[in-house]
């Protein structure tokens, strides 16, 4: 029974893992970079609910709805900004911009709120946790609205790059940016588009998380986005699948590790099995193998 | 029948490298024209630059009456210009029918006017009917290119624009893809050829260009060409 207990907490907190995975393997994809200020933009996200929720008293779904606003606007513009400019630029250049924006993010948070931890309100405090097998196995309320948040999201997203117009322009762009141009899709647009949808999730992550580990600071972002970018590797970077896959997987071994070996270990371990997923299989679990047609 | 495209000293580098160098040309409407020359001549550095994936240094492009050499390329092929690209770059995960609908993707003119067109492309190339849920990675290389230009004419192009159609296909492929791009002019579309086929090309076209080394070394009637024998020496193989 406990065994259970650790394995639905693992999934819950790998729902989230997954949640920040599709921001990463999205603009990944699509843009061909790693947007390392993907984790700061869910601590603002978080700050944001904090605020709105835990300060004003919002009604919580409308704090988290306009958290999403926030994060969507913050990383169209972070984009607009910072990696647009650098598109022809050499992956380094990108890549050094993206780890400058996390830490401006994180230096702007603690101007702003100052690093004293925050005590995040869950958002989800009115519901009852749910007990099972006469008491025996109690899943609280915010593991099981995470799960069942991250299901829907994923069905919605898989649906929406299957089955539209715009889905098919993204995996367009992924595959080959110059001919989805020479079918007149506007690739600024799409890679706009991909860090809209990445930021908004981010958001919703972002307080998913803190519900379940309700310590806020400006650092918040940092861990579980770095977490979530091994996930998305795990899984395949580039498939919305793999980083599904990656972020339940990776979220389980982490919760099993922290019951069943050590605490202080379970972290290492982690990446631990992300070094021995990539000496196995270096694209990932589900990544795509690319073949070079000459 | 007037200038449909009009190429004027156009010169495009790569970093340092003048790869075109004062290059003009033009196609009438309803023509074939051809560029031909070797690799690394620029012909594809030209198509580049006439769909707007690669910037002019200086020059002008002009489509249908418009200036178009400024424009971003997804606004260019709203102007009915197409291409299909050397190496054919479909997209391998999509299926062939979503490779087909990706060549719509800039059409707003209804369902069943693009349900005419897949009708047409089906009919045109019958192949790609049979495999229309297939991965267009699972293709074989003609079939790919039949994709590639079917997808191109979805986008109910007046000019087409293709680029080595006719690579690294067996003789029998070549010679249907020849057949389809005269089908595909017969039905009222203006085609620029670029190839290193040069005898098909020059079967085909109404008129050619000889590209060497980013500039224009000859032009004339096609016909005329194939009888220089200049352009018999160094492109046909012929002492």
């Amino acid at each position: 029974m406990q065994f259970l207990s650790y394995l639905i907490n693992g999934i819950s907190l790998g729902s989230v893992y997954a949640l920040i995975a599709l921001g990463y393997t999205m603009v990944y994809g699509i843009a061909k970079m790693l947007n390392f200020a993907h984790g700061d933009v869910i601590m603002i996200g978080s700050y944001v609910v904090f605020f709105a929720f835990g300060s004003a008293g919002m009604n919580p779904v409308l704090a988290i709805v306009l958290s999403m606003v926030v994060c969507t606007v913050l990383g169209v513009t972070i984009e607009r900004v910072a990696y647009r400019p650098l598109r022809e630029a050499p992956s380094l250049a990108v890549l050094i911009t993206a780890i400058g924006v996390s830490y401006l993010l994180q230096q702007v948070a603690q101007l702003a709120w100052s690093s004293n931890p925050k005590s995040f309100t869950s958002v989800v405090s009115g519901m009852k946790p749910i007990s099972l097998f006469d008491g025996q196995l109690t899943i609280s309320a915010e593991t099981v609205v995470t799960i069942i948040a991250c299901v829907i999201i994923m069905v919605a997203l898989i649906w929406f790059v299957n089955h539209t117009s715009a889905g098919h322009a993204m995996q367009a762009v992924s595959e080959d940016r110059g001919a989805a141009q020479l079918m007149g899709v506007n690739v600024n647009a799409t890679i706009s588009l991909t860090f809209a949808i990445g930021s908004a999730l981010a958001a919703v992550a972002g307080a998913l998380l803190c519900s379940s580990y309700p310590t806020l600071q400006p650092t918040t972002g940092a861990m579980p986005g770095i977490k979530a970018f091994v996930a998305a590797v795990f899984g395949g970077i580039g498939s919305i699948p793999g980083a599904f896959l990656g972020g339940i997987l990776l979220g389980i071994i982490e919760n099993l590790s922290k019951a069943y070996i050590s605490t202080q270990l379970s972290d290492a371990i982690v990446f631990l099995v992300l070094v021995v997923v990539l000496i196995v299989k270096p694209t990932g679990l589900l990544g795509k193998k690319v073949n070079v047609k000459v | 029948m007037g200038e449909m495209l009009s190429v004027k000293n156009i010169n495009v580098f790569y970093g340092s490298i003048h790869a075109i160098k004062d290059v003009s040309f033009h196609v009438n409407e309803g023509e074939i024209v051809t560029l031909i020359g070797a690799n690394g001549a620029g012909k594809t550095t030209t198509m580049h630059a006439i769909s707007g994936l690669l910037k002019l240094r200086s020059g002008e492009i002009d489509y249908c009456g418009q200036t178009i050499s400024k424009m971003e390329p997804h606004k260019i092929i709203r102007l009915g210009l197409a291409q299909v690209p050397e190496g054919r770059r479909v997209f391998s995960g999509l299926t062939v029918q979503q490779n087909l609908q990706m060549g719509a993707y800039t059409r707003r003119d209804g369902k069943e006017a693009i349900q005419n067109d897949f009708d047409m492309v089906f009919d045109l190339l019958p192949r790609l009917k049979e495999r229309r849920n297939q991965p267009a990675g699972t293709l074989s290389g003609g079939e790919q290119q039949m994709l590639a230009m079917g997808r191109a004419l979805m986008c109910k192009p007046k000019m087409l624009l293709l680029d080595e159609p006719s690579m690294g296909l067996s003789p029998l492929l070549v010679k249907e893809i020849f057949r389809i791009i005269r089908q595909v002019n017969r039905n009222g579309v203006t085609v620029l050829l670029v190839e290193q086929n040069a005898k098909m090309a020059l079967e085909i076209a109404n008129r050619a260009y000889v590209l060497e080394t980013g500039t224009i070394k000859m032009e004339g009637e096609a016909t005329e060409l194939a009888n220089n024998i200049e352009v018999r020496k160094a492109y046909l193989g012929c002492e």
